[in-house]
């Protein structure tokens, strides 16, 4: 007896729904932007400039008793956070600090860091400091400017790939599907304030990475079968690449999701934000190969004989001197 | 018919055993590393003791030593990101050239009466001159301490910009000498770093030029950022002494105010050199590789500032055909004669020089100090503990997702999911193996980027299968079943792992650090995952229906 996750024939109408599932895209989506625009983003250091420090200590975290103790070093903002993760021993009690770039200085000066280190083991003599990171703000501005660069030429590089190797209508529709899980994402980590980083945008590259996989599965289906049923409609067609790739396109997002939960649950905090990223993008990818991409294409409709030319470039003066 | 040509077969074999093959020292990381160490230290000083002999044992020399470098976030480290005040050396020239343009402008004091240096922006020479009539003359005469700029690209230009407003003169460096300029600052910088963190012994630090004036230092196991900098911070010293005699024994006596320092090229010589420096790297402005005049030989230039040319330009008139030594850090660097007297404070140092030798020596010459302030603008410090607990972590999770993909595929794909199981495993061999080979660095991010190829490589697989059972449905022989399938997945196949490669490749350029290193495994995971789902996991199938010859197959 074999474990199916779809059964052997399929035959969904993806289309039923079209109306609401394209919709509820596009709420979803404009409610991530409302989101992102109203909340903010929870920059990490890497594009904010600043200094985090991860301390460690036996006793439990107090974050009152920690903002007191930094109270009198008059550092701007500065945020407390206690991490909490499986992996931690009872005797493991950790905490990151963040506090914002100062103002007027380029590089981080050691002084404040170890003033901070100084006044919280006045209080906590025991604590140790594993990671101490600083960014100063002329980096943070850089890297933000990489990072969008990075986001668009992998947009750009896969609409031109597609483009080439399919029509460009499929690209046009991979790409807006790519934005949709994007921005979904995005959306999230304004909704839930997870810290949003360096790590963080390459996941959203990965995320662009996996979705146009599974988008390209479908599309390599769908040209496939354009070819084989000339006669269908494109509709129709389409409904059919869709639940012939079906159980391939749950089965890799399944085998991904088992690893990535493993990595979520049992990898550390230190990159469970990037891995948490991944994760969503997967469960957004495979939903927007299914459900955007196609639609999109459907939208603008797709030349289908080639053996022909264009109908409409040979009819349209045929008729003038009859 | 189902068949794989012999060459094929052994290909894909051995280069499945060689990926293994160089995976496995990883499995023995501390041993291996241990025994790479104590053979890099055997060769390097020639000399071994029992318990180096002991450390190298551990693993033995005909087995592949390779590793996969740790990166900083799962070793543990200190990470800088320096910015080098590339125009602090403009001001320096400027303040070097005005002896000179005040020795020049004298000689035409007819002309341009008095002159008085003035205030001026960093990298401005402001002279003013006491008759406005006499400014043509004034351009004339500081143009002429202009020489043309040396570098790869910029042949010609002058170094220097020399333009009259009124009465006032005004010098610049032109653009094409701020450049060269700007990458002899950078080189020096890096080398200076180099020289300073190489010295410390730690193992395989990074430091690289990054862009225009940055520097990217990167040391595993250091304790702090602040050590680091400290490290960077104390200076190189470079002195001139006289030589008093050359020796090859180490321990032999030297009189009061002399001192014997070992030659840095020249194994087992010593050199006896009097304490007393005859000049300092301190007043060392410049140097550079070039060829002799006379000879052709590659040679190597060096200038002074005033004071230092005065002092050097009085020893060496007095000491023609001696010897004196270039000492760096308490090693001869060389010890040329003395041909003439240097008086107009630069020189130039002959020997037995290679090209690359004399680039080196003036590089190393000019890294007496560093040429200009060092800005951090990034630091980072991981502890090792953390960096511990990371691998922890990252282990146990790539451990339960592989278990878990494994029995999903089995529980769905049964036999052949198991075959690709087996590929699953040996694709995570190859991983590890093109990383060590390649000596790429394994971060963080990096072991997520394998725990997500092992759930993507099936991918290639699922496809395969997938169409193999569509194709089975059509009533076809298994065998034909088997080869449409992978013919018919295999544009789906390239399709979807070539996108996703070209986000790796883009991550790659554009990343750094961490980043960099997911996009490194992952883009290795992908053409690995596809030679095994492609070729492996076919080898494994058609093998077994050649042995099993079965009438039906069920996928």
């Amino acid at each position: 007896m074999r474990l199916r996750l779809v059964p052997q024939e399929t035959n969904i109408d993806f289309f039923k729904h079209a109306r609401l599932t394209f919709g509820a895209s596009v709420l979803a989506m404009v409610l991530s932007i409302a989101v992102w625009l109203g909340m903010g983003l929870n920059f990490g250091i890497d594009f904010l400039g600043g200094t985090t420090i991860r301390t460690e200590s036996s006793t439990p975290v107090d974050v009152a008793a920690y903002r007191a103790a930094l109270d009198a070093l008059d550092l701007g903002d500065v945020s407390i956070t206690q991490v909490f993760d499986p992996t931690f021993g009872p005797e493991q009690n950790v905490a990151m600090i963040r506090i914002q770039a100062q103002a007027g200085q380029e590089s981080v000066t050691p002084e404040m860091v170890l003033a901070v280190q100084d006044a919280l083991q006045t209080v906590y003599p025991a604590m140790s400091f594993p990671s101490v990171e600083s960014v100063g703000p002329k980096v943070s501005g850089e890297l933000i400017q990489t990072a969008i660069i990075a986001v668009i030429a992998s947009l750009g590089a896969i609409l031109v790939y597609i483009w080439l190797r399919f029509e460009w209508q499929f690209s046009v529709g991979a790409v807006a599907a790519l934005i949709h899980d994007i921005i979904l994402t995005v959306g999230l980590f304004a909704l839930l304030q997870i810290r949003f980083d360096l790590a963080t945008i390459a996941a959203l590259l990965t995320i662009v990475g996996y979705s146009i996989n599974d988008t390209v599965v479908i599309f390599d289906r769908l040209r496939e079968n354009l070819v084989k049923y000339k006669s269908r409609g494109l509709q129709d067609v389409m409904n059919l690449s869709a639940n012939e790739t079906l159980s391939r396109t749950l089965m890799t997002s399944g085998t991904t999701l088992l690893a990535l939960l493993a990595l979520l649950v049992l990898g550390g905090d230190v990159i469970r934000g990037f891995v948490f990223a991944i994760f969503w993008g997967v469960i957004v990818g495979t939903y927007s190969s299914i459900f955007v991409a196609k639609n999109i294409v459907l939208m603008i409709g797709v030349k289908r004989d080639w053996s022909k030319p264009d109908a409409k470039a040979g009819t349209q003066f045929s008729n003038i001197d009859a | 018919m189902l068949q794989i040509p012999v060459w094929n077969k052994m290909v894909i074999i051995l280069l499945v055993l060689a990926g293994i093959a160089f995976a496995m020292p990883n499995l023995f990381y501390e041993r291996v590393e241990r025994h790479n160490d104590a053979v890099a230290l055997i060769e390097r000083t020639g000399a071994t003791t029992d318990a180096l002999e002991a450390e190298r044992a551990l693993w033995p020399d005909l087995l592949p030593g390779t590793l996969v470098n740790l990166g900083l976030d799962l070793r543990g480290g200190a990470h800088l990101l320096a910015e080098v005040q590339v125009a602090d050396v403009y001001e320096a020239r400027m303040d070097a050239l005005w002896p000179e343009l005040r020795d020049v402008l004298r000689e035409v004091r007819d002309t341009v009466g008095t002159i008085r240096r003035q205030d001026a922006p960093a990298g401005e020479l402001h002279v003013r001159i006491s008759e406005p009539a006499g400014i043509a003359a004034a351009v004339e005469a500081a143009r002429r301490l202009a020489t043309p700029v040396v570098s790869l690209t910029g042949v010609g230009a002058p170094t220097l910009e020399v333009r009259g407003d009124n009465d006032l003169l005004i010098v610049t460096l032109s653009e094409a000498e701020r450049q060269a300029t700007d990458d002899r600052t950078m080189q020096q910088s890096v080398e200076i770093v180099r020289r300073r963190v190489d010295e410390a012994g730690t193992r395989e630090p990074t430091i690289q030029r990054q862009g225009a004036d940055r520097i990217l230092i990167q040391v595993p196991g250091i304790g702090s950022a602040q050590e680091l900098k400290d490290l960077i911070g104390t200076t190189a010293r470079l002195t001139f002494h006289p030589v008093v005699s050359r020796t090859t024994d180490a321990q032999a006596e030297v009189d009061a105010r002399q001192i014997l320092l070992p030659s840095m090229d020249e194994e087992g010589a010593f050199y006896v050199l009097e304490q007393t420096p005859v000049v300092t790297g301190d007043d060392l402005v410049d140097s550079q590789p070039a060829f002799d005049q006379q000879t052709g030989q590659p040679a190597v230039t060096f200038r002074f500032n005033p004071s230092g040319a005065r002092a050097f330009g009085d020893y060496t008139a007095a000491n023609v055909g001696a010897p004196f030594a270039i000492v760096l850090d308490e090693e001869v660097i060389s010890a040329p004669v003395i041909r003439q007297a240097i008086t107009g404070g630069s020189g130039q140092i002959t020997g037995n020089f290679t090209v690359e030798g004399s680039t080196e020596l003036a590089v190393l010459l000019r890294a007496g100090a560093l040429p200009a302030e060092m800005v951090f603008l990034e630091e980072r410090t991981i502890g090792p503990e953390l960096g511990a607990d990371s691998i922890a972590a990252g282990e146990i999770a790539a451990v339960v997702a592989f278990a878990s993909v494994l029995v999903f595929m089995v529980l769905s794909y049964g036999l052949f999911g198991f075959f690709a199981s087996v590929a699953l495993i040996l694709n995570v061999g190859l991983i590890f193996g093109v990383l060590s080979v390649i000596g790429a660095t394994l971060t963080l991010p990096g072991i997520a980027g394998i725990v997500l190829t092992i759930g993507m490589a099936v991918d290639a697989n699922v496809l395969v299968f997938e169409r193999i059972r569509e194709e089975l449905k059509t009533a076809k022989g298994p065998a034909r079943a088997i080869e449409q399938g992978y013919a018919r997945a295999l544009s789906a196949i390239i399709d979807a792992n070539l996108t996703t490669f070209i986000i790796a490749v883009i991550l790659f350029t554009l990343g750094s650090g961490p980043v960099r290193g997911f996009s490194i495994t992952l883009g290795i995971g992908i053409i690995t995952s596809v030679f095994t789902a492609i070729y492996v996991t076919r080898l494994l199938i058609v093998t077994w229906f050649d042995r099993a010859r079965p009438k039906t197959i069920e996928v």
